[in-house]
């Protein structure tokens, strides 16, 4: 088993059009049908849906200060809009996983493997 | 000159051959018995290695590609010994039942033709670039050296080192399976595979490298329909590329410069390729399952079997692309449709077809185009597209082709 982040691109929530209330209750009811299944399968570890990349706050180490900035880290139109941690037997299953979600959210979704230690 | 039991002498060159022709199946198996590929690789080149010193000497075993595996195994396993992170490894090696690797049983043969299917969907997975698709395919399918798949592909050999070993890092680190792809997604997965070996082909059309990889994709091809018995779109596959490959010396003259398919020499094609691939296109039909490839391979058996570009049965290329554009309407197929109708109904027919599709960025619509206009007299616009071809033409013959204004030669008084 290995553990992989899907991490759901959000694409220009600004300029995009918006979606309709009605749009937006179906894909919230698509959402839930499909992390009901990946829990029964047991396939599920932890997901959450962030807040608009404009609320972010960047801290860093800067010439031995913090420095603390306002807005996200990337100047991007693309932003991290929420992330699941899938468990799954290979990358292949992981996919699996991966195209239901991006159908159900309707945005790209990037698959990364967790960094594993190595065995000693 | 005989070996000392009186086996028949083998050099480095021969033995190099035998590798290339049996690593695939040893690499094959070593990453099923190690779950690594890289250390599959170096047990391989390990093997090597001992049989460059012995087999002068001992002469070819009986059966050298069971030979391979077992003296790989064996020195991967010692490998490991030596290393502290091996022993866990070791561990699940040994709990393998011992029986599947006595080389020769049926039993190990079955489970050996598994793991080059394996290794095929793996190489061909499509989380993976299809650059780093071919290159994987060729070395550990092929057997080809690092270097030769560098050179092939005209990069210098620490880029294709590093494309390999990025590949090899995501199939480790995301888990890319090494397993036969089940029943409901062989489809999409098997187009993948199909594919990559048709890339291979198509590269080896443009590059003189040596080894060929129109031999190579056609090896490749080969492989995977004895693999594959029952998936015809394998059979259309290794179809078109033999009767493609039946006239790849007839392409090009001695100079270099294109010959146009009706122009060619036909008594210079290969009879045995065209025999094989039309032996295979027939069976492709009884079994009445048509796809992409096997249409392709029709189209190309229709072409190998006239005598003339004259004699050349077009009503039945136009209703092979039309069976070939309802599977998959591009408009590529659209306008190799419109040139078969051309063939049939006249350049003007063609023509006005070909404009319909408006392919601005693809150097054979701007051909197509020039050579309709040529047959139709309207030699001015016929000029500007052949320059427009030129300009996209992506080898060097294919633009001088379309300089001289779709000659092979400078007209001798123009």
């Amino acid at each position: 088993m290995a553990q992989y982040m899907f991490s759901v691109h959000s694409v220009g929530e600004a300029g995009g059009p918006e979606r309709t209330q009605d749009e937006m209750q179906q894909m919230m009811a698509k959402i839930t049908i499909l992390e009901e299944e990946m829990k029964s399968a047991n396939a599920l570890v932890f997901s959450g849906r962030l807040t608009e990349a404009d609320t972010a706050t960047v801290v860093r180490m800067s010439g031995g200060e913090l420095l603390t900035t306002d807005g996200p880290f990337a100047e991007s139109k693309e932003h991290l809009g929420g992330f699941y941690i899938i468990e799954a037997d290979d990358l292949d299953a992981a996919l699996v996983w991966a195209s239901k979600t991006t159908a159900a959210v309707g945005a790209p979704i990037e698959v990364r493997p967790f960094w594993e230690m190595p065995d000693a | 000159m005989r070996g000392v039991d009186g086996s028949p002498a083998v050099d480095a060159a021969a033995i190099g051959r035998i590798f290339r022709e049996e690593s695939g199946r040893s690499v094959a198996t070593l990453i099923r018995i190690f779950g690594d590929i890289d250390i599959a690789e170096d047990a391989v080149q390990d093997a090597f290695t001992v049989a460059l010193r012995r087999w002068p000497g001992d002469g070819l075993p009986p059966n050298p590609g069971g030979w391979i595996t077992t003296t790989a195994r064996n020195r991967g396993i010692d490998r490991l010994r030596r290393e502290s992170r091996g022993r866990e490894l070791l561990d699940q090696v040994a709990a393998l039942p011992p029986d599947d690797h006595v080389p020769g049983t049926a039993q190990e043969l079955v489970y050996v033709e598994d793991d080059r299917l394996r290794l095929i969907f793996t190489c061909c997975n499509p989380a993976l670039s299809t650059e780093a698709q071919v290159a994987l395919t060729l070395r550990l399918l092929g057997g080809l050296s690092t270097e030769e798949v560098a050179r092939a592909f005209l990069v210098a050999e620490p880029t294709m080192a590093q494309r390999l070993a990025r590949a090899k890092r995501k199939i480790k680190a995301a888990r890319i399976p090494y397993r036969v792809p089940e029943d409901h997604e062989l489809p999409g997965r098997l187009r993948s595979v199909l594919a990559v070996v048709y890339l291979i082909f198509n590269a080896g059309l443009t590059s003189p490298a040596e080894p060929s990889l129109c031999l190579e994709g056609i090896r490749l091809a080969r492989i995977l329909s004895a693999l594959m018995p029952d998936e015809p779109e394998v059979a259309g596959l290794l179809a078109l590329l033999l009767l493609t490959e039946s006239r790849r010396a007839s392409r090009t003259a001695a100079d270099g410069s294109l010959v146009l398919l009706g122009e060619q020499d036909r008594s210079k094609w290969d009879p045995a390729l065209i025999e094989e691939g039309r032996a295979i296109v027939r069976a492709c039909l009884r079994r009445n399952r048509p796809g992409p490839y096997q249409l392709q391979a029709a189209i190309s058996g229709v072409h190998a079997e006239a005598r003339s570009i004259e004699e050349t049965d077009w009503v039945h290329i136009v209703a092979l692309y039309d069976q070939l554009f309802a599977i998959s309407p591009t408009r590529v197929v659209a306008m190799n449709r419109a040139i078969a109708v051309g063939e049939v109904q006249g350049p003007a027919a063609a023509l006005d077809l070909v404009d319909e599709l408006a392919l601005d960025n693809y150097y054979s619509f701007h051909a197509t185009r020039a050579d309709l206009l040529a047959r139709l007299g309207r030699d001015r616009e016929a000029t500007i597209a052949y320059e427009r071809a030129a300009a996209m033409a992506p080898t060097d013959a294919e633009r001088d082709f379309f300089r001289l204004g779709g000659r092979t030669r400078p007209r001798p008084r123009d």
